[in-house]
């Protein structure tokens, strides 16, 4: 007998299985596509070379150079140089809006802080290349801005929001409760904030710092613009660097389909999936740990 | 015997806004008994309880009128330290509300923010305090677990354990046992009475039969009126109010 509440239902079912079958099959096919294509390169090239060497030079006549320590180390440092920045300030700004600013105050900055995520990073690159560099050469006395210190400077900014706006979502979701407990026992506004509203976030505020490391690490275009590109090793914080994204969208458009170069610009693919899953993968078990400690 | 006034009401009125949620509040509470705050839901029993450590200052539309004198001040004084009256004046709330910590912690949390740094001072007030609160004897061997472990009742202990490790004057409890089965509610009753000795108590229920228990004094509150006010033999025997009566009697609340 026909069912049509029944097919109904099926065909919703199936509808949604497949998106999602679909979504997770996208992702293996990403990864799977990186991993073949990527690990060709270490039938030619030691992984040891490829990793540890010091020298990029694909094009090097005679013997060329396939080390991409310098390139990890751009990425490294502008990942660290954008959190150093964003952290403290993100967390000042989440700690502001849900526990300091008045509901109007809130109402209007949190949308003007999550508008700064809508910024394309083209036009952050640009206001880096015109107006920060310049003003940080003069600064620091550098022959030019264009570096390492630079560029974690405006990807900072881009992580901000990320950071500001999950952490404040966090903070106010707390349950009331907690913060009348703690004032009931005689704490100051800034007790409470920092011995019970800051721990108690603390999984919800690892994320958020996480989901904008992933975004640091894989930021292109405002690092292909402003960190000089230099593929030298970098000596210190104001030095060029070129980060491995940079270096990808400079290469992959001279190279070679199928050529030796080509695999290997794959295989940087792959370490910054690798990176972006292991840092994905350490916060889940501190996101974890905590919330099997502290559960409420 | 002269008893011991250690909190008066002044003709205090109260107002969230402009609705007037208490009015004339004239009110004795004495040292070293346990005072029960009952009335009908929304009479404004957790507003006047909230008054004595202004913790109705969170809400920003609050208004109040007349004084609250403790120790012989006026706790809304322009020279009044909240925090201060805060520690000397505990509260514990309706719903058991422990901080996601370990239950040392949470008996700690009070020291940690007087900025107690020894070590052993700290641990000897938590296991006093849990001695107090009748929970060490439950939690002794589990101190470091999440205090979210513990059942509801033993939540409620906690939080009162939290409370005295701050070795306050007054304890406020704002229907404490509301949420708890009669087991846990005996319990804590128990405890009331023994930490009754030490410090002034002051209890919001809308359990007649736990009022009646526990408190040397009631007072009955209606539409933010006071409407009798006396030691609580004599209320439950011998109301002088009809409408005390009539609440007592069950016909009304």
């Amino acid at each position: 007998m026909f069912n049509y509440k029944n097919t109904k239902e099926k065909l919703i079912e199936l509808f949604f299985s497949t998106t999602g079958i679909l979504t997770l099959l996208i992702l293996i096919g990403i990864f799977v596509f990186l991993f073949v294509t990527g690990i060709h390169t270490f039938a030619k090239i030691t992984p040891t070379d490829f990793f540890l060497g010091e020298q990029w030079n694909p094009d090097a006549y005679g013997t060329p150079k396939w080390g991409i320590l310098s390139l990890i180390i751009g990425t490294l440092m502008i990942a660290f140089g954008s959190l150093v920045m964003s952290i403290p300030l993100g967390l000042a700004g989440a700690v502001y809006l849900s526990e300091i600013a008045g509901s109007r105050t809130r109402e209007l900055l949190k949308p003007a802080i999550e508008m700064i995520a809508g910024i394309p990073s083209v036009v952050l690159g640009l206001i880096g290349i015109l107006f920060l560099s310049p003003l940080i050469a003069n600064v620091f006395g550098l022959s030019h801005g264009l570096n390492a210190f630079t560029s974690s400077v405006i990807v900072g900014v881009m992580v901000l929001p990320t950071i500001i706006s999950i952490s404040e979502d966090v903070l106010t979701s707390l349950p009331n409760e907690f913060r009348e407990a703690s004032l009931a026992l005689g704490a100051t506004k800034w007790q409470m904030i920092r011995m019970t509203l800051l721990p108690a976030a603390l999984s919800g505020i690892v994320a958020a710092v996480m989901l904008g490391l992933g975004r640091a690490i894989g930021e292109t275009m405002v690092v292909l613009m402003v960190a000089g590109n230099s593929i030298a090793m970098p000596t210190s914080f104001f030095s060029p660097v070129r980060p491995m994204t940079a270096n990808i969208a400079i290469e992959i458009k001279e190279v070679v389909t199928g050529s030796l170069h080509y695999d290997a610009l794959f295989a940087i693919g792959l370490v910054l999936f690798v990176m972006t899953f292991i840092v994905n993968f350490i916060s889940d078990i501190i996101v974890e740990k905590h919330v099997r400690k502290y559960r409420w | 015997m002269k008893e011991k006034v250690k909190i008066g009401f002044k003709d205090m009125g109260f107002w969230y806004g402009s609705k007037q949620i208490l009015s004339e509040v004239n009110l004795k509470f004495y040292s070293k008994k346990i005072t029960a705050l009952i009335g009908p839901s929304g009479c404004g029993k957790s507003t006047l309880i909230r008054c004595i450590n202004r913790m109705n200052d969170l809400v920003p539309t609050a208004k109040i009128d007349g004084r609250i004198i403790y120790n012989n001040e006026d706790i809304y004084g322009k020279n009044a330290d909240v925090i201060e009256l805060r520690k000397k004046i505990g509260m514990v709330f309706q719903k058991p509300n422990p901080f996601p910590m370990s239950i040392f912690e949470n008996v700690a949390y009070g020291l940690r923010i007087q900025n107690m740094k020894d070590k052993n001072e700290i641990a000897r007030i938590v296991k006093k305090s849990l001695e107090k609160a009748d929970l060490w004897n439950e939690v002794k061997d589990c101190l470091s677990r999440s205090a979210f472990g513990l059942s509801g009742g033993q939540q409620q202990r906690l939080c009162i354990a939290r409370t005295l490790a701050n070795d306050p004057e007054v304890v406020l409890l704002d229907e404490p046992c509301s949420s708890l089965d009669p087991i846990a509610t005996a319990k804590i009753e128990v405890l009331l009475k023994k930490i009754k000795r030490e410090k002034t108590i002051i209890i919001v229920t809308h359990n007649m039969q736990q009022a009646k228990r526990i408190s040397d004094y009631s007072c009955y509150l209606l539409n933010g009126k006071i409407i009798e006010y006396s030691k609580t033999e004599n209320m439950f025997t011998h109301p002088k109010n009809k409408l005390t009566k009539d609440y007592l009697d069950g016909r009304f609340g």
